[in-house]
């Protein structure tokens, strides 16, 4: 069985009720690396959110399975905690709750859905170190309201970091590289690197093919107004870096 | 504040509806006659067994009140109060307690169910749990109050109000009402005809309160008001800090709560005075609830005195109190951090005035309002600077955090600068819970009232670090419990 499983999915803004996914179609089994990319306004990012549970979309058609269970009848904190992270574009502040705060709260709610216990203290702060040394963090940002006053490079790495901490089934990286200098960039994507595994699936949403330099995928798919249009091996982002999206529409919606 | 942390953990277990205070005490007791006239002031005097100047003193309070009108600024409506429709004076039955072996089982019973910490004995014998004096104030009467002998060993006076009155006449005469004067407004001349309890401390010079003193407020009589009186009094170089506490059962008529609160600080004196309101709110319709008039005043009339309001308001109908400071002493510092959350149809029109009188004094107002419901929420404050007065700052931030769409929060910042070397600050935000904020947090599988409640921690942070650590946790867990129910 795949981890995850996408039939025909179609979605519209509730508020204006615009159609952005027209029928997309994606498989991606346990330890497979898949980028999605495509020209702006082709429906990746909607597909992220919908695929987290964001409220302001309507599923009108089509099914997702998650390990073989309707993904699309939970609420978001569910899929979260039955291991779906979203590492966010933009990810929100949100003043006056520290870091580690944020990221203690994260990870008990994940191990009482699981009928675990609370982390203690010691063990938290271990494995937060952990990571966070990985990542080129220091202690004072996770002491900082979360998010709040960062960087671009400060909020991806943060993202990252929750991602490690976290450890999903499945990643989805959404323009992860959006807003990073060549550094931040090499910082991130080893983070990612190491969280490949055999047991863990990624999607990799991204307008350049740069990303794909550090994080290279195994599968490579092509969105254009609302579906998958084309897929194939990691060749398929350098055809597209030579090329551009002329082919493929810039956007219906 | 231990004894908030038991109301919260123990009440908690009880579980009754939202309002976890709500069981009345099936107490015989005895009350004036329904009504306000002079012989309702003559009967509590009476009772009271007070001295002729005291008496004089609140008739001359109640013909003042006589010619006042209910002030009608604040954003807040209910219905015309009918003051000859209250008790004016309810006490339980008998001889007042000389002991606490003395003391009703029932009230005993009453405040163990709230958690308060009465039994000194037992306090005694705990030791991890830090000790507090409590005053417990049961609808017009003080019942007991704790450790008595033993602050009275350090120099400190902690007792009911009545009972000073009668045993230190000369220190209450000395500083009733110079703080907020009998003719101070309608809620204060009237607590000052008719105020029934509350606590008096008074600490002698150089001496720092050997521990945390706490009054405990309880009102439980039906159609009853609570008027009571604090004054608290630090003279030279003293240190004290007051904490108090409000709960009252679920009584689908509104109880008045009208008292006042009086702090005097002399020379490098600090007083720090927190509150945590959490009187009946009233019930989902907006039935019911007490209205919580409140007059509180400090005094810096010393140099370099300080005195700081902390308060955490979640419950009241509506709560009117606008704690105050004013900066007489030169260097002076006053000090408002408030919190005050409204849910359902609470209305809250709060804030704090710093009027500030001596060279070189400082004032500091932070004020985080929290709506949700139908609620609405005012930040009410004043900071004036008088001519003379130069060298004088205030910085003040005022945030309001609206949940769902039918909350309002406002904001009202009177700012007199009568001098052109006073420097003055005002930073003011109100935003809205945010679909990406719950998002975000529900995205890291924290359940949606966890999302609500880390959020609004995070908003109420800064004012949560100026409370005694053990109380800031109890403080976020009864915000907590306000906004049960508030998402979704």
């Amino acid at each position: 069985m795949a981890l995850l499983e996408i039939r025909n999915l179609h979605a519209r803004i509730k508020d204006d009720g615009r159609e952005i996914l027209r029928g997309v179609d994606l498989v991606i089994e346990r330890g497979q690396v898949h980028a999605v990319m495509g020209p702006n306004g082709s429906g990746k990012s909607t597909l992220a959110y919908v695929l987290a549970g964001k409220d302001g979309y309507e599923v009108t058609e089509g099914q997702v399975l998650f390990d073989g269970e309707d993904l699309l009848a939970l609420e978001p904190e569910e899929r979260a905690q039955k291991g779906v992270f979203l590492a966010f574009q933009y990810p929100v502040e949100i003043p006056g709750v520290a870091g580690m705060t944020f990221l203690k709260t994260a990870i008990n709610a994940h191990r009482r859905a699981r009928g675990e216990g609370d982390l203690s203290t010691p063990d938290f702060m271990r494995r937060v170190r952990d990571a966070s040394d990985r990542l080129q963090m220091t202690q004072d940002m996770l002491r900082r309201p979360i998010n709040t006053g960062f960087s671009g490079g400060e909020k991806k790495r943060n993202e990252i970091l929750q991602m490690t901490l976290l450890e999903p089934k499945l990643a989805i990286l959404d323009e992860t590289d959006s807003g990073l200098d060549i550094d931040a960039l090499r910082i991130v994507s080893n983070g990612v690197n190491a969280l490949r595994d055999p047991e863990r699936s990624m999607l990799v949403i991204t307008h350049y093919q740069r990303l794909l330099e550090h994080i290279v995928p195994d599968f490579v798919h092509v969105m254009s107004a609302g579906r998958v249009v084309r897929s194939g091996g990691k060749e398929l982002a350098l055809e597209l870096e030579a090329t551009g999206y002329a082919d493929y529409g810039s956007d219906a919606a | 504040m231990p004894a908030v942390r038991e109301t919260v953990d123990q009440v908690r277990s009880i579980d009754v509806d939202r309002y976890k205070y709500g069981f009345a005490t099936d107490i015989a007791s005895d009350r004036a006659p329904k009504g306000l006239s002079e012989d309702t002031v003559r009967f509590i005097s009476a009772k009271k067994g007070e001295p002729d100047w005291m008496l004089e003193w609140r008739l001359g309070a109640y013909r003042r009140w006589l010619t006042l009108r209910e002030p009608t600024w604040a954003r807040v409506h209910y219905p015309k109060i009918d003051f000859q429709d209250i008790y004016y004076y309810a006490a339980p039955k008998g001889p007042a307690p000389k002991s606490l072996d003395e003391v009703d089982p029932q009230l005993l019973a009453t405040y163990e169910k709230l958690g308060i910490p009465l039994r000194e004995r037992e306090i005694l014998a705990g030791v991890e749990r830090p000790r507090v004096a409590v005053d417990a104030v049961f609808d017009s009467v003080s019942v007991v109050t704790t450790f008595k002998d033993e602050l009275k060993k350090a120099g400190v006076l902690f007792m009911s109000m009545s009972e000073a009155i009668r045993e230190y006449p000369e220190i209450v005469r000395k500083y009733l009402g110079t703080v907020v004067p009998v003719t101070d407004n309608f809620y204060a001349t009237l607590n000052s005809a008719v105020f029934s309890d509350g606590s008096f401390v008074y600490v002698p010079e150089g001496v720092r309160c050997p521990m945390e003193l706490s009054t405990y407020f309880r009102i439980n009589e039906r159609n009853t008001g609570q008027f009571e009186r604090t004054l608290i009094v630090a003279e030279k170089g003293a240190y004290v800090s007051y904490l108090e506490g409000c709960t009252a059962p679920m009584r689908d008529e509104n109880q008045l709560h009208a008292a006042v609160v009086e702090i005097v600080a002399l020379d490098d004196a600090e007083v720090k005075y927190s509150t945590v309101q959490n009187w009946y709110p009233g019930d989902k319709a907006g039935k019911g609830g007490v209205y919580n008039f409140v007059t509180k005043r400090g005094d810096c009339r010393g140099a370099r005195s300080k005195i700081s309001w902390t308060q955490v308001e979640t419950g009241s109908a509506i709560t009117w109190k606008y704690p105050s400071v004013i900066l007489r002493g030169d260097d002076s510092v006053g000090e408002f951090f408030s919190i005050a959350v409204s849910n359902g149809y609470q209305q809250v029109d709060s804030g704090t005035k710093m009027t500030h009188l001596g060279k070189n004094t400082k004032s500091r107002i932070i004020s985080k309002g929290i709506a949700a419901g139908h609620s609405s929420n005012t930040y009410r404050g004043l900071v004036s600077a008088h001519r003379k007065a130069t060298g004088v700052r205030n910085h003040t931030v005022c945030d309001s955090l609206l949940i769902g769409p039918d909350s309002a929060a406002h904001t009202i910042p009177y700012i007199e600068a009568r001098n052109a070397r006073a420097q003055f600050e005002h930073e003011a935000t109100t935003s809205k819970i945010g679909d990406d904020q719950l998002f975000y947090a529900r995205q890291r599988g924290i359940g949606e009232e966890e999302a609500v409640a880390l959020i609004v921690n995070g908003f109420v942070r800064d004012v949560i670090q100026q409370l005694p650590m053990e109380f800031a946790v109890e403080a976020q867990k009864l915000i907590g419990v306000s906004l049960e129910g508030s998402v979704g």
